[in-house]
């Protein structure tokens, strides 16, 4: 058994920055390398995309990643784990397996985790001893069955185990906790027991502390934002783990960015519900347990942490298509930039009145102004102000209604009040809205499935 | 009674969980916690978050990292995609609540 394993985050989301993994693995040494690149919103992209090219539906900047960073990963025995494969594990695979004979790589394994889609069978899901009910609004799936765009269970991190035990240099999975990528390794490495919940809960705290990449090396810090240095070349996170479940967490020593306990301590309280029952597929993390202490530069010990036995239900997470968007913006300036942009949107409300188009929203924001923290926002002194950007957005079933908003906005520069720019974009177009729906499903109706392939 | 802000005690981030927003709020040291704990209530926070938190606000304690997490629920504007506003994740709630000014007894 090894003393300790370093695993590097490298993506935070799709579409966080390209060259992170490439770092992480050159900078310093990793022994993994684990990136998500799913949000919830993601899942429907990319199944609409496989809907019209059965060649798509995963994350496209893997090739290319793989591209770079496969040859060095290959030679430094760097495995690989990410959830990019999206709700087309396979073809993503295929991606990766044309890079690698492009570079001459023989005897790579890829290891794919399938089953999370269902989809296709959600009707006999549906039919079994499962309502898949919302679980924030308790109402009926029927409601929604018909506009359903993507349904996928979230696994945890025992397929990817599986994985790593037949050898797999790469793991592609579907829809896969962000947590389970890292504690994955720590299972297959350490041979941690499935009902050993306080070491489950350690790796999966130390996968919440990777999940949104640099968000815990300095990114996005509450705290003393200016005192992070070159952020500009940021460091991503790195789970130094040990096998009695005590894990450092810190970054390549010659990138930028900082690690202490305050960013680990934001990143800790970023999007969790009740610390005591920190919910995955693999067991309930108490984070009321975790302590924190600073045991060198850019280095913090996690440790003490407890855990109770997983639930007998995985979470779906389905989408399902509501409606329409769209969002227009005009910037006012000085003088009286606020009155100006006021007046503008009161115009524009009566001229959508006019028209008589639906809609089941507007909503007017001063960005400058009021846009993120409204009623809070301090009074406005408009001999001040320089400049004032209106955002509007509306939303509803009716496409032609949201089509003719956007055609509204830019007559505003020509028919409205005085000295206003910035329509450079063009005419706001519809945009999809996709709706979420979460929900949950008896574990023994669902089967994760590993398969291999090799070049 | 003394007046104090809480961006000088505390830090903190804050995000989406659907239609809620999670604002955690951590305090720089222990004497700052034991004023958050003691100040800081879901009623307080509800009161600050008028006109932005719609639904009702839930207060978890994390002494361990000197944290009190808050889930506001009904905040987003639907929360995800549907959401309208500018700031559809809340990801600048957990600095609106700093705005606050919590007066405390010596």
């Amino acid at each position: 058994m090894k003393d300790k394993i370093r695993i590097g985050s490298g993506q935070g989301f799709w579409g966080d920055l390209i060259d992170a993994p490439y770092h992480q693995v050159t900078a310093g040494e990793i022994d993994y390398l684990v990136m998500d690149y799913l949000a919830e919103v993601t899942m429907s992209i990319l199944q609409k995309q496989k809907n019209k090219n059965p060649k798509l539906g995963y994350a496209r900047d893997i090739p290319e990643l793989m591209d770079r960073i496969l040859p060095i990963c290959k030679k430094k025995r760097i495995k690989i784990i990410t959830n990019g494969g999206g709700v087309n594990p396979e073809a993503c695979a295929d991606s990766i397996l044309e890079v690698a004979k492009k570079h001459n790589i023989t005897n790579l394994k890829i290891a794919l985790v399938l089953g999370d889609n269902i989809l296709n069978r959600i009707d006999d899901v549906i039919s079994h001893d499962c309502q898949l009910n919302n679980m924030e609004t308790g109402e009926s799936i029927s409601i929604i069955r018909d506009k359903l765009l993507s349904a996928n269970v979230y696994f945890g991190a025992m397929p990817i185990v599986e994985a790593l035990q037949k050898g797999a240099d790469l793991v592609i999975t579907g829809r896969t906790t962000d947590t389970g990528l890292t504690l994955a390794p720590m299972i297959y490495e350490f041979g941690w027991y499935k009902n050993n919940y306080d070491l489950l809960s350690a790796g999966t705290v130390a996968g919440h502390i990777l999940e949104c990449g640099g968000q815990a090396s300095g990114g996005n810090l509450l705290a003393d934002w200016r005192s992070v240095p070159d952020i500009a070349n940021i460091g991503f996170p790195i789970a130094e783990a040990y096998p009695n479940g005590e894990i450092i967490i810190t970054k390549h020593e010659s990138l930028g960015g900082k690690v202490s306990i305050e960013t680990v301590s934001e990143q800790l309280v970023y999007e969790i519900g009740d610390p005591k029952n920190y919910i995955t597929p693999d067991c309930v993390a108490d984070f009321t347990s975790i302590k924190l202490e600073e045991v060198g530069k850019d280095r913090v010990k996690v440790y003490g942490i407890k855990g109770l036995p997983e639930t007998e239900f995985y979470k779906v997470s389905c989408s399902y298509s509501s409606g329409y968007s769209a969002v227009g913006t005009l910037t006012y300036s000085w003088p009286d930039a606020l009155s100006k942009a006021k007046k503008a949107d009161e115009i524009l409300r009566k001229r959508l009145e006019n028209l008589n188009l639906k809609f089941d929203e507007i909503r007017t924001e001063f960005v400058g102004y009021n846009s993120c923290h409204g009623p809070l926002s301090t009074d406005i002194d408009e001999d001040r102000i320089n400049e004032v950007m209106l955002r509007i957005a509306v939303r509803g079933e009716d496409y032609k209604s949201i089509e003719r908003f956007g055609k509204e906005m830019a007559p505003l520069i020509l028919t409205g009040p005085p000295s206003v720019t910035g329509f450079a974009g063009g005419r706001p177009k519809p945009a999809d809205v996709v709706a979420y729906w979460p929900a949950l499903i008896p574990k023994k109706l669902v089967e994760p499935k590993v398969e291999i392939v090799t070049t | 009674m003394k007046k104090i802000k809480l961006i000088d005690i505390a830090h903190g981030r804050s995000g989406d969980k659907g239609d809620a927003a999670n604002v955690g709020i951590i305090a720089y040291d222990s004497k700052g916690y034991e004023i958050i704990d003691k100040y800081l209530t879901a009623e307080r926070v509800k009161k600050h978050f008028e006109g932005i938190c719609l639904g009702k606000v839930e207060r978890f304690e994390l002494p361990n990292i000197r944290a009190l997490n808050f889930l506001l629920h009904n905040t987003l504007g639907g929360g995800g995609t549907v959401s309208l506003k500018h700031d559809a994740q809340g990801k600048t709630l957990a600095a609106a609540l700093l705005r606050m000014e919590l007066e405390i007894n010596e």
